[in-house]
């Protein structure tokens, strides 16, 4: 019997990185019955017929094998005319997009194709989960850029020009976001575009949500001159489509960076499996008044959200996109942590504490609304009564 | 109340008329009064006709109930055309619907519901094969209903997601 503790067997960056804060609270909230839940970052909606019917059928035709590594060129197509349709930014499907597996993998390419060690990847808190923990897997340095309730968490050229490095070399950004709803305006990206020109930064931006907003159209940072150049644009199917279960995204970028990424894509990943893809095909070929429809539930529920939950005391301001209000809990006493986790206990109800998302996120809740309205009426009918016992 | 407003309040009732003025109120971004005011003018209209639950009688039990759906060839009448018959047939309690048709090689569809065929059958040879003008009928009965009024009956899309996703 060897009394030697024994060495880890993983490699010292993935030792180092920290399991994800939301897993620990899933963990207890699967653990327990007859949760409502207000923390799924997904849909409500199950993908429109149409889409899952053109993969079964594709399926039937027997559609099974491999597709070019870039994904099939019909789809890059079709994901060129819906960028410009959206944007009105002009990618060629031969050289500048490329089919990845989720907006997940579209990230972590883009991030492993431009990081040398040591560079200094800017993350605009509170974001996704996922942007830190690939930085440090690419052998990057994540720096945090925080934001505040009080600017609506978006980001401000001053808090950009202070963190900004001789090492850093690119900025993330999440507009519509997650958590916090926020969206940048056209007026607001052109603050902050002259900071990135001047330092010769790199733009990573996720548009995941950028279907889902609300009253106002989503605007990219792409869209200003000289920024395509600098930008790689991810974004997917899942929220859009309700197409999260088929792992399908893209990547639109210059043509020298898409290079460097379809090179990791074709050695890790090969091609996005046919079948999302020809789902993907139909999604956007198809009649999409769905998307239409599954828009303005959102928005509907979203007014219903934030009324009831400023009536409650909270102070949360209107999100314009994605599906999840931000309120601020600090009205009673608590952290976000112990907000989300005494309501869990006491109500069966489940919500995503802010700081999960990055320091500044601390102090509030994401909340999701994509749930059914029933769904929602109860979940807000017992955090009434849970802040109203902590309010003073 | 804006015209766009309206019509997805209308959308909003035909999904679910339970819901209160002031539930609608919060998901429009109107106040209760709004609501309550528009509609009282929509029901004043006869937009809003009757408020109907969507019932699924087949699981009901001791609920046999027949619906067949009518063929009617129908010789129309100058100056009112099909209006006059088509009335007269919808007028009848059990006949659930009456449309005049394209294109087919009849005029006038009837929905028809019984408790029997043999209550079918009567209705037909008694009630409406005698009308004026009816020229001839052909019955075709219901023998299960898969989707009604935009809505499967049998289909239930449980969530299936996870509780807490980032």
């Amino acid at each position: 019997m060897s009394s030697i503790v024994q060495k880890s067997r993983l490699s010292a960056t993935v030792e180092e990185l920290k399991p994800s804060g939301i897993r620990r609270f899933f963990d207890l909230a699967a653990s327990m019955e007859g949760v409502i839940s207000l923390g799924v970052g997904e849909p409500d909606f199950v993908t429109p017929w149409r889409i899952r019917e053109a993969s079964i059928s594709s399926l039937e035709r027997g559609y099974t094998a491999y597709t070019s590594n870039a994904g099939l060129l019909e789809l890059r197509k079709e994901i060129s005319y819906y960028t410009e349709d959206l944007i009105q930014v002009q990618y060629n499907p031969q050289t500048e997009i490329l089919v990845t597996v989720g907006a997940s993998e579209a990230i972590d390419i883009a991030l492993r194709a431009i990081i040398d060690p040591g560079d200094e990847v800017l993350i605009v808190e509170p974001c996704y989960v996922s942007y830190e923990p690939i930085i440090r897997l690419a052998g990057g340095v994540p720096v945090f850029l925080q934001t505040s309730a009080r600017h609506q968490f978006k980001l401000t050229p001053e808090e950009l020009e202070s963190k900004i490095t001789d090492r850093t070399r690119a900025i993330i950004f999440c507009y519509p976001n997650n958590p916090t709803g926020s969206i940048m305006t056209l007026e607001e990206w052109k603050t902050l575009v002259p900071i990135i020109e001047k330092h010769d930064l790199l733009v990573l931006s996720d548009e995941i949500y950028a279907e889902l907003t609300f009253g106002q159209k989503h605007e990219s940072i792409v869209t200003l001159p000289g920024m395509k150049d600098r930008t790689i644009l991810m974004s997917g199917f899942s929220k859009s489509f309700a197409m999260t279960g088929w792992r399908l995204g893209y990547v639109c970028a210059p043509e020298d960076l898409l290079v460097g990424m379809l090179k990791i894509h074709q050695y890790t990943i090969l091609c996005a499996p046919v079948m999302a893809q020809m789902a993907a095909l139909e999604a956007l070929r198809g009649n999409r008044s769905d998307v239409e429809k599954m828009v303005e539930s959102y928005s509907q529920r979203r007014n219903y959200v934030v009324k009831a939950l400023s009536d409650m005391g909270l102070t949360c301001h209107t999100p314009a996109g994605a599906f999840y209000a931000f309120p601020s809990v600090k009205a009673t006493g608590l952290t976000a942590a112990d907000f989300a986790e005494q309501l869990l206990m006491e109500e069966k109800v489940a919500v995503v504490p802010g700081d999960v998302f990055g320091t500044s996120g601390e102090g509030h809740i994401r909340c999701s609304y994509a749930t059914s309205l029933e769904q929602l009426k109860k979940a807000l009918e017992c955090m009434d009564r849970f802040v109203s016992k902590r309010l003073s | 109340m804006d015209q766009s407003t309206t019509k997805k309040l209308l959308m909003l009732l035909e999904e679910n008329c339970r819901l209160s003025s002031h539930q609608l109120g919060l998901l429009l971004d109107c106040s209760e009064e709004e609501i309550e005011a528009e509609i009282k003018r929509l029901q004043a209209e006869k937009i809003i006709v009757k408020y109907p639950a969507l019932i699924n009688w087949e699981r009901v039990q001791d609920n046999p109930l027949v619906t067949a759906m009518i063929d009617v060839k129908v010789t129309p009448v100058r100056d009112i055309g099909f209006e006059k018959v088509a009335e007269r047939i919808a007028r009848f309690p059990e006949v659930k619907a009456v449309y005049l048709m394209s294109g087919a090689g009849y005029d006038i569809s009837v929905l028809l519901e019984g408790k029997t065929m043999h209550e079918i059958a009567n209705f037909v040879t008694k009630k409406l094969a005698p009308l004026d003008n009816v020229v001839s009928t052909a019955t075709h009965f219901i023998l299960k209903r898969y989707k009604h009024d935009g809505t499967i009956l049998e289909d239930y899309e449980d969530d299936r997601r996870m509780v807490v996703t980032p």
